[in-house]
């Protein structure tokens, strides 16, 4: 009995991300949960400008590629084209989602817009090379940081989910980390629960993926893998942050 | 008994499936090149395989296919 | 035949675009175009459409590029520093070869400008939609009605090329009421295999991209959509000529400036001075041959803008500078009064304009 295998909302293809970049994992995380609930045909997914810029060519779903930091906006008017057939997410970095897009993020969120939000944070802009990211943390050295990140001159990482937390609007927040089995396996509940809050019509979710860049932050794959437990995990907790739902069941 | 099947030409050996088996059966074979490049992983001993499915769960390439 | 409503510029453009069957609406408040999202906001939830004010002109032209992209009727509205915003969705939506409408009327500038009618964007809607190689179709209305008639044209043609069309219109025709008829349009159906509306699990997914990493296969797209272009050219010019038979002397203006060239017109003909307009309605496609086949008639142009001078660019190449083109024009919010014209027809009929 097969166990585990690749799955079918995910395109038989070599993805194009360098030697244990997490973004396969998230990517197949996704694409289980579509199999799963059975939504392939009705999904469009939207993909960002960054490292998973082609992520279209990786989903067998319909797909939109959008600027920079405006996939919330392009998810708005893909969902609100056909409310009642469309199933749509949308895969951002964190330069994407929290810097250029930070607008389209929040409101986006506070409209409680009707969509599914994966945000990959890890803490560094790695198509372009490695540069600081809104989400890099205070003393960390990358390409536009070289001496670390400065807090005083250029302020501090963006926390996403306890941020947007603060605003009535948005249905489900949860961050996650793909660090470790265990880890991974949370991840794939929570973005399995974003999913099925859009097919149930609550609202905007967003799963926050902490997740690593072994090529950027100049380490192994396996050390990138500790350096999000020793580091990235203390600053951003994770968890669940707003779950509008389960708070009035209580 | 499990079976692994790797799509070894599609691996790019960054070992995080090494690191996830917790019966250390899996090894990157250094000896070995594959289409792409990388030397890639495989299994020592499949006899002790427990099928647990955490390398696959680990792979970011999905290129494991777990039986059991 | 439908009854005569008095109606804004801007109501006539919204209520047109419904017309068309435009069910979505995206846009961000700003003069003096804020009519269209108001007549919007009370129309649309009344007949099962979308209207949402977006959290910035960006955020709205991508809402536009995600309906777009399914292959649905959509549009915004803008005035000219907003329209400037939309200019990295416009190129977008270029790249993605998607349909969709955009409004520009248009106030003085550069910078916040003022809130004053004005046609200065003529370059960005001609030559500078957006960074890339890419037209827009820009459609230059001078009446209500033609705001109206316009915009039901601007979606079919967008449709029929996959591209954006852009209504360029001014503060003056927004704001200004007139007797508009509106009738039910003929609503061509154009093939939309190309949109993502889900694969139903019954065909290879749709994808809506605009990146191309490989330079010749970038190209090779370059070329095919310059093709378009060509065929629109080719096809879709249009423009009025006002008392052009025997005129030696020819203005060209469009929107808000031709109608105040025609009182101008008339007045100078009233003292003998043979003067007729041409008026680009596409102001992209651009008449080219009406002004080169002028050229070979007149002796004069005069270009009436409200601007610094920028369409007088395209009726200099038109004509190959065969004969001396003029600029009559003001800025900033500015209109040109009747008078003013007549000023420089009268000028240029003593041959002042050499």
């Amino acid at each position: 009995m097969v166990v585990f295998e690749k799955p079918k909302a995910l395109a038989d293809v070599s993805m194009h991300y360098c030697p244990g970049c997490t973004h396969g994992i998230i990517h197949r995380l996704v694409a289980e949960v579509i199999d799963e609930l059975g939504i392939e045909g009705k999904t469009i997914g939207v993909a960002p400008v960054g490292c998973s810029v082609m992520a279209y060519n990786y989903f067998n779903c319909d797909m939109v590629e959008a600027a920079h930091g405006r996939a919330p906006a392009v998810a708005t008017g893909l969902k609100r084209a056909d409310p009642e057939n469309h199933i749509v997410f949308t895969y951002q970095g964190d330069g994407d989602l929290a810097s250029i897009g930070m607008a389209e993020t929040v409101h986006s969120a506070t409209r409680n817009e009707n969509i599914t939000v994966i945000f990959v944070n890890n803490a560094i802009y790695g198509m372009t090379g490695g540069q600081m990211a809104p989400t890099s943390l205070p003393g960390q050295v990358t390409q536009t940081s070289p001496y670390g990140r400065d807090v005083n001159h250029c302020g501090f990482p963006i926390k996403v989910c306890e941020m947007l937390s603060e605003l009535d609007g948005p249905e489900y927040l949860e961050r996650v980390a793909v660090n470790n089995v265990k880890n991974v396996k949370k991840a794939k509940m929570a973005i399995k629960k974003a999913f099925e809050n859009q097919i149930n019509g609550k609202g905007f979710s967003l799963v926050e993926v902490v997740s690593s860049c072994p090529t950027n932050w100049g380490m192994t794959p396996q050390k990138a893998l500790q350096w999000v437990e020793e580091n990235m995990i203390p600053y951003y907790p994770l968890g669940v942050y707003k779950d509008r739902s389960a708070d009035k069941a209580e | 008994m499990a079976k692994l099947t790797f799509k070894t030409d599609m691996c790019k050996g960054c070992g995080l499936c090494v690191d996830a088996c917790p019966k250390k059966l899996l090894i990157i074979a250094k000896d070995k090149i594959n289409q792409k490049g990388h030397s890639p992983a495989e299994i020592t001993d499949e006899s002790q395989c427990i099928g647990c499915a955490f390398c696959a769960t680990m792979c970011p390439d999905c290129i494991i296919t777990v039986e059991r | 035949m439908a009854k005569k409503v008095l109606m804004k510029g801007n109501e006539a453009i919204a209520e047109a675009a419904i017309m068309a069957g435009c069910r979505h609406y995206f846009g961000y408040p700003i003069t003096p175009q804020t009519e269209i999202a108001a007549y919007m906001a009370k129309r649309m939830p009344k007949i099962g459409g979308t209207f949402l004010q977006a959290e910035s002109e960006v955020a709205a032209i991508n809402m536009v590029y995600g309906v777009a992209s399914t292959g649905k009727r959509v549009m915004t509205s803008s005035s000219s520093p907003g329209v400037a915003l939309k200019s990295e969705g416009l190129s977008y939506m270029a790249g993605s070869d998607l349909p969709g409408l955009i409004v520009n009327v248009q106030r003085g500038g550069p910078g916040l400008g003022g809130i004053q009618p004005s046609q200065s964007d003529y370059f960005m809607a001609t030559k500078a939609g957006g960074h890339g190689d890419f037209r827009m179709i820009v459609l230059a209305p001078s009446s209500v009605q033609e705001m109206a008639d316009l915009t039901i044209k601007g979606f079919d043609l967008a449709e029929k090329y996959r591209m954006t069309s852009m209504i360029l219109a001014d503060g003056t025709m927004g704001q200004m009421m007139e007797p508009v008829e509106l009738n039910e349009p003929e609503i061509k159906e154009y093939d939309k295999s190309w949109a993502v509306t889900g694969t139903k699990m019954q065909r290879k997914h749709n994808i809506i991209n605009s990146l191309s990493l490989i330079p010749d296969e970038l190209e090779k797209l370059n070329f095919e959509r310059f093709q378009r272009y060509k065929q629109i050219e080719e096809n879709e010019v249009m423009y009025e000529e006002f008392m052009m038979d025997d005129a030696e002397i020819c203005i060209a203006a469009f929107g808000i400036a031709a109608r105040i060239s025609k009182n101008a017109i008339i007045a100078a003909r009233e003292q003998g001075i043979k003067v007729g307009l041409i008026r680009p309605i596409t102001l992209w496609p651009f008449p080219t041959e009406a002004f080169a086949k002028a050229a070979d008639k007149v002796n004069s142009f005069i270009s009436v803008e409200l601007s610094m001078g920028q369409m007088i660019e395209d009726v200099r190449l038109a004509t190959g500078c065969k004969k001396p083109v003029t600029l009559c024009n003001r800025a900033g919010g500015m209109i040109p009064s009747p008078e003013q014209v007549l000023e420089a027809i009268v000028n240029a009929a003593k041959g002042g304009n050499k």
